[in-house]
């Protein structure tokens, strides 16, 4: 399913509740494998000056180490942080991504080998040109390894709650003098339009002035022409301060 | 109606935190128990976190906090609904002596395959070499193999031809890291339907049918299955059964086996690509021990016939190993299996 810019996957669980998994898309995705890129780089470079030593002693055994550890920690990185990290690495860790399975549910170890095994044609013929064309065009955004195991990647959400405090309280509200048309209001306003405000209102020291009172000022004729409050009301009200108290009304009930 | 979000965040929140408290949990210890009143309180907070997220759908549009509830309900949905078995525990000894030749021996045909593909190869290889020597180029592309057998043969054993002696160790790693890479590429041609697993095999068998003509028609029987036996047994049988691997997921993408979705088909095979291509993997570790330090050895050095009976002991060993055991116990995929009826529906089930 596409949602604006980024996929999403729609689950419906047995309950009848559904929930969408955010999907990472190829971009953010390359900027991880980038950061698992430079971490194995730094663990190989660590590992080289160890072996380094190990040949000083005996130049064959450590020679072969560095042949074994080399293929071990590239091939190995990605399934044993995936495994231990319940589906991340340490670059899906910094981009808030997670590997899950396609059907929400918790990704198997054997799902992780197949899908880190499989880079082996992903990554073909370079650059994970391969993989990255799948990303481009599979409706979930899988590569092959993907595909092959049955997991998404998706964005994990950051905990949000909206601080209405910081906006409206302490604050006299002149809508709340003529409780029915407040309730109009509310029953009128629709949870998208109420969201749109909010967020004008949460991000609006970083609107240029002019646009800011353009924005505003559409925005408060687009509410009174919802409902309509007596003019004294309105009387020396900003567009700004109207749009304010109603999303005051709109997100708090107590009348 | 829209929701007192203000309202609604502070009578939910503690439901919330506990929820993701208890998740966090379980997500650090998959295999710690729970008692039946932390099962219950569990499911509890899953089904008010799940009621939130859908009365917020409703009344309000707060994608942030929906986000947030939704990833909530993803990750208790993935611990309440999973059913599959769990095997947090690696059990080592069940896996590789039970599972794993069940697994080879539940997938049979695969390697049949794999087989017939390498002995076209082989034929192939060996017919074109033995009509037209000139071939020899092109079908073994490899600078050791370039010159003449019997030339090899007397250089091997008046031990002139002794450059690896210093250098086993890295000689062995590198055969060890080769041979996986080409086991797993062999596995992941899977997903081209099989037909780059099938190349990859059949090309194997060419180089080896074409190797085995130039020894056999240069009269050198004794050296090529001495040199050959001893790691060849174990290394070819390895590569086989990652092409197995590869051909039992070309088989879950084309929907052979049964009639599940795609999705479900892939994810009940990762389990016996992962066993299958560990088995390669092992066997590919020894293959590497013996190609440098033992197959690289000849008369007067070592004889051929104890070199070619190690060589035989070894196949028999494989065989015994892979054939050893009850035929049931570790299954994972039955042919006509149905799609469960208490899964998660998909809202696009139509796979890929």
């Amino acid at each position: 399913m596409l949602n604006g810019r980024t996929k999403a996957l729609t689950i419906r669980t047995p309950e009848g509740i559904e929930f969408s998994l955010q999907l990472a898309g190829p971009i953010s995705r390359f900027l991880a494998w980038l950061i698992d890129l430079a971490c194995i780089s730094a663990t190989l470079t660590v590992l080289g000056v160890f072996f380094q030593m190990i040949t000083a002693l005996h130049q064959q055994l450590g020679a072969a180490l560095s042949i074994l550890a080399a293929y071990v920690v590239t091939v190995g990185y990605g399934i044993s942080l995936e495994w231990f990290w319940r589906g991340q690495t340490l670059g899906k860790r910094i981009l808030r991504l997670r590997v899950m399975d396609e059907q929400g549910l918790r990704v198997k170890f054997s799902q992780i080998v197949v899908r880190n095994l499989l880079r082996a044609v992903d990554s073909l013929p370079v650059f994970y040109l391969v993989g990255g064309m799948a990303c481009f065009i599979h409706r979930h955004g899988q590569r092959l390894g993907d595909i092959a195991a049955s997991t998404v990647v998706v964005r994990i959400p950051e905990v949000y709650t909206p601080n209405l405090e910081k906006l409206t309280a302490d604050k006299y509200n002149s809508l709340r003098e003529h409780p029915h048309l407040a309730s109009r209001l509310r029953g009128k306003v629709s949870p998208e339009e109420a969201y749109l405000a909010l967020r004008t209102l949460l991000r609006r020291d970083e609107l240029e002035p002019e646009a800011r009172i353009a924005l505003f000022h559409e925005l408060a004729a687009h509410f009174k022409s919802l409902v309509k409050f007596p003019q004294e009301i309105l009387d020396g009200l900003t567009d700004e301060r109207y749009v304010r108290n109603v999303v005051d009304v709109v997100f708090r009930s107590r009348l | 109606m829209i929701l007192d979000l203000e309202k609604f965040i502070a009578e939910q929140r503690e439901v919330w935190r506990e929820l993701d408290e208890l998740l966090s949990v379980r997500e650090k210890d998959p295999a710690a128990g729970m008692d039946l009143e932390q099962v219950k309180r569990f499911h509890h907070l899953y089904q008010r976190a799940s009621a939130d997220l859908a009365k917020l759908r409703s009344f309000a549009s707060e994608p942030e906090l929906k986000g947030y509830l939704e990833s909530l309900v993803a990750r208790g949905f993935g611990e309440i609904h999973e059913t599959r078995q769990r095997a947090h525990r690696i059990a080592a000894f069940d896996w590789l002596f039970r599972c794993l030749p069940q697994t080879f021996r539940r997938r049979i045909w695969a390697f049949r395959t794999a087989v017939a593909a390498t002995l076209l190869g082989v034929v192939f290889g060996a017919a074109m070499l033995s009509i037209n020597p000139e071939t020899k180029d092109v079908l073994l592309p490899f600078q050791h193999l370039q010159g003449s057998p019997s030339e090899r043969v007397a250089r091997e054993e008046r031990g002139i031809n002794r450059s690896l002696e210093d250098r086993k160790l890295t000689f062995s790693s590198q055969l060890m890291t080769h041979n996986m890479q080409v086991a797993i590429l062999c596995m992941a041609m899977g997903t081209t339907w099989g037909i780059g697993t099938i190349v990859l095999l059949f090309y194997n068998g060419v180089i080896l049918g074409a190797v085995a003509a130039d020894y056999l028609i240069a009269g050198q029987a004794s050296f090529l299955f001495g040199w050959l036996l001893p790691h060849g047994s174990v290394e070819i049988t390895a590569i086989l059964i990652s092409g197995q691997a590869g051909l039992v997921l070309a088989a879950a993408l084309l929907g052979r086996e049964s009639a599940l979705p795609l999705a479900e088909r892939l994810r009940r095979t990762s389990a016996d690509l992962v066993t299958l291509l560990g088995c390669a993997g092992m066997m590919l570790i020894w293959a590497g021990i013996i190609e440098a330090f033992f197959s690289q050895y000849h008369e007067p050095v070592v004889s051929y016939s104890l070199k070619i009976g190690f060589g035989v002991m070894e196949l028999l060993a494989v065989v015994l190993f892979l054939n050893h055991g009850t035929a049931t116990g570790c299954g994972r995929i039955t042919p006509n299996a149905q799609w469960p009826n208490k899964s998660p529906d998909h809202k696009n089930p139509g796979g890929h």
